[in-house]
């Protein structure tokens, strides 16, 4: 993966376009020629960011900043006319790549009491995504990792996939839960897309990532960005980064999680928490996922289904006879553990990619960060 | 690209009741091509399908050269497990696999194997057991130490009369509550070691039931001096794509549908006995 970063990084630096903002629609005509009839963008709905089917770049996000905080997340008016003047929504590109519900396969039942196996179609519609954040294609990156590892690369997943047309736009207005920084995965999407974008106040400095990313680009006769926008693009970014106020003390901290499986600090957590799952579903790295079978009323076919699964309820680690996990501190330090220890052993690197969206969305604002603060501040202290 | 998760079909073509709430199905698969392409390992097991109700694992009793049927020995404890219960023969249901780890053929070829089980007649042990006595002259001593909470909680126990006229092969038996038709030992099953005389040099162990008796009895094995590197364990967790995928029987680092379920002990040290793993 890291010779595949710096190659793209490389790429990047060498042509970069710019795109005047009043053309962001030959940008998205541009795509949908290229095949991807669906074109999905942030758009703010509900009270957040959502990646939504748009029309064109009208119904981007105007003028519009998020503001996060543990437990909180609130869209409010910004200066300008930039549309990509915030973090992030809930969703990541997770939803997009591994279903929130899908079936599996299905099973048919013969008069004779046969029984036929069958796969389900794999024909997800061309899918470009706008406003891709770096966060999101680190997590991306990982779960492709998990998903297509072998022997048994998922081929759902894989269709999902390879069925994304990917336009990162590298961040500039970080959100106060935001920690990339730290992980390593933002604000500058690094490899993983199509096209990525920093966005000025009068348009966008774009370079392809990919040869259909450059197929692309090579419709819309752009004219090189200026050395004076692209360092102005650099300029946002590195502020971008300098302005993020949390951060993981460490890329690696299997060891020191480790050292502390029986903290005390987990009793704490343990209390607050709510066990409700938010976090795990926000998550763009989060993969676990329960299978389950839903037989039609006729009684001769049934689908099995896999739908996302968290953790934090007591079903997760079900045993028949017993619950591995039945109290709420035993969940949060196994997810909390995973994520960013035994991750290392499975996946090589962490499972976070500094996102923030689980110190956002949980209801009683634990913060990841300053939960790993309170393990490691009180040395290896055991209970 | 293939997809690993969907099953084939299969047959009942035998059903035993080993005790009221446990049975064993006799699987045959209904294509011959599946049938001549399936390779198992003695410790690994299949992901069972009942149609409509959904799958479980459950580990495989029969010999990796036997071309008949596959067995499996299923105790009724959840929903699927129950209405598998009700199969008859002749009934179709659905199978993939084989997935996992097995137990360490190579590492046990001329050493003494000793068998340590505990609870219901644990069925990832005894595929091992067939295994060695299958081919009695490329192993040392067999030693099959089993424990029951209660007398009768023993199945098979023609099984284990039987083993115990084998050449060269030991059964001790213990329960911890003892009674009138029980002629074995009374206690843990970690009684049973003294009277077994383990070679630490020559043994290699493998353990399989609850996880306070296989580390108790790890811990005896290891004050009798045999190795940490001579002992595996098989292991269970909630499993449900046996793939490596759905995130559910992770123990630590491990993925035990396909890190295990059989482990070598040092790899799984840090974590047998700690509450939530």
């Amino acid at each position: 993966m890291d010779f595949l970063r710096g190659l793209l990084s490389v790429t990047m630096e060498t042509s970069a376009s710019f795109l005047p903002r009043e053309s962001l629609d030959t940008l998205l005509e541009a795509i949908r020629r290229g095949g991807f009839t669906r074109v999905l963008g942030p758009v703010a709905r509900h009270g957040a960011i959502t990646y939504t089917s748009i029309a064109s770049a009208d119904d981007l996000p105007k003028g519009l900043r998020d503001r996060q905080a543990p437990g909180q997340y609130r869209l409010e008016p910004e200066e300008g006319e930039r549309r990509f003047a915030w973090a992030n929504g809930p969703q990541a590109l997770k939803p997009l790549t591994f279903a929130p519900r899908e079936t599996l396969w299905r099973c048919e039942l013969d008069d004779n009491g046969q029984l036929s196996f069958l796969d389900v179609d794999l024909a997800p519609t061309p899918t470009a995504v706008f406003g891709v954040r770096a966060c999101d294609l680190a997590a991306l990156r990982i779960q492709e990792r998990h998903f297509l590892k072998l022997p048994y690369p998922d081929p759902h997943y894989a269709a999902r996939r390879e069925s994304l047309f990917l336009v990162a736009v590298h961040c500039s207005h970080p959100a106060d839960t935001c920690f990339c920084a730290s992980t390593g995965d933002g604000p500058r999407a690094e490899a993983g897309y199509d096209l990525a974008m920093s966005e000025l106040d009068h348009g966008f400095v774009v370079t392809a990532g990919t040869e259909r990313g450059r197929g692309v680009l090579s419709l819309l006769n752009l004219s090189p960005a200026s050395p004076d926008e692209c360092a102005q693009a650099d300029g946002e970014i590195e502020a971008a980064a300098a302005a993020q106020t949390r951060s993981l003390p460490s890329r690696n901290l299997k060891d020191a999680l480790y050292a502390r499986l029986e903290h005390p600090h987990w009793d704490q957590v343990g209390r607050r928490c709510l066990s409700c799952g938010n976090c795990t579903a926000v998550c763009p790295t989060c993969f676990c996922h329960a299978e389950q079978d839903e037989p039609a009323l006729t009684g001769s076919s049934s689908e099995h289904l896999r739908q996302w699964d968290s953790c934090f309820t007591a079903v997760h680690s079900y045993m028949g006879h017993f619950l591995v996990r039945e109290e709420t501190r035993l969940r949060y330090r196994q997810w909390l553990t995973h994520k960013l220890a035994s991750w290392h052993e499975q996946y090589g690197r962490s499972g976070c990619v500094g996102c923030g969206r689980c110190i956002a969305w949980c209801p009683v604002g634990i913060d990841i960060t300053a939960e790993v603060s309170a393990l490691l501040e009180s040395g290896d202290a055991q209970s | 690209m293939h997809n690993p998760d969907r099953p084939v079909e299969v047959e009942v073509v035998d059903r035993v009741e080993e005790t009221p709430s446990i049975y064993t199905l006799h699987l045959r698969f209904t294509d011959p091509e599946v049938a001549a392409s399936y390779r198992l390992l003695p410790g690994q097991y299949n992901m069972l399908y009942l149609f409509g109700v959904g799958e479980v694992p459950i580990s495989i009793v029969s010999d990796p050269d036997f071309e008949g049927p596959l067995e499996h020995t299923i105790r009724s404890v959840g929903r699927v497990t129950r209405g598998m219960e009700r199969l008859k023969v002749g009934d179709r249901m659905g199978l993939r696999g084989p997935y996992g780890r097995g137990w360490p053929l190579d590492e046990a070829e001329g050493r003494d194997v000793v068998i340590v089980t505990g609870g219901l007649g644990c069925a990832p042990v005894v595929s091992m057991i067939r295994y060695v006595l299958q081919r009695r002259e490329r192993f040392g001593r067999l030693v099959i130490l089993q424990g029951v909470k209660h007398t009768d909680d023993l199945i098979w126990r023609r099984q284990y009369e039987r083993w115990q006229q084998m050449p060269d092969t030991q059964v001790l038996l213990a329960a911890d509550v003892g009674g009138p038709n029980w002629p074995y030992s009374v206690g843990k099953v970690t009684v049973l070691f003294s009277q077994a005389g383990v070679d630490p040099d020559k043994s290699i162990v493998m353990l399989c039931g609850p996880e306070p008796m296989m580390k108790a009895s790890i811990d005896r094995l290891l004050a009798l001096n045999v190795p940490a590197e001579s002992m595996w364990l098989s292991i269970e967790r909630n499993m449900q794509c046996g793939i490596g995928h759905c995130g559910h029987c992770q123990v630590g680092p491990y993925f035990v549908c396909q890190d295990g379920p059989v482990f070598h002990y040092p790899e799984l040290r840090p974590w047998l006995g700690v509450t939530g793993f």
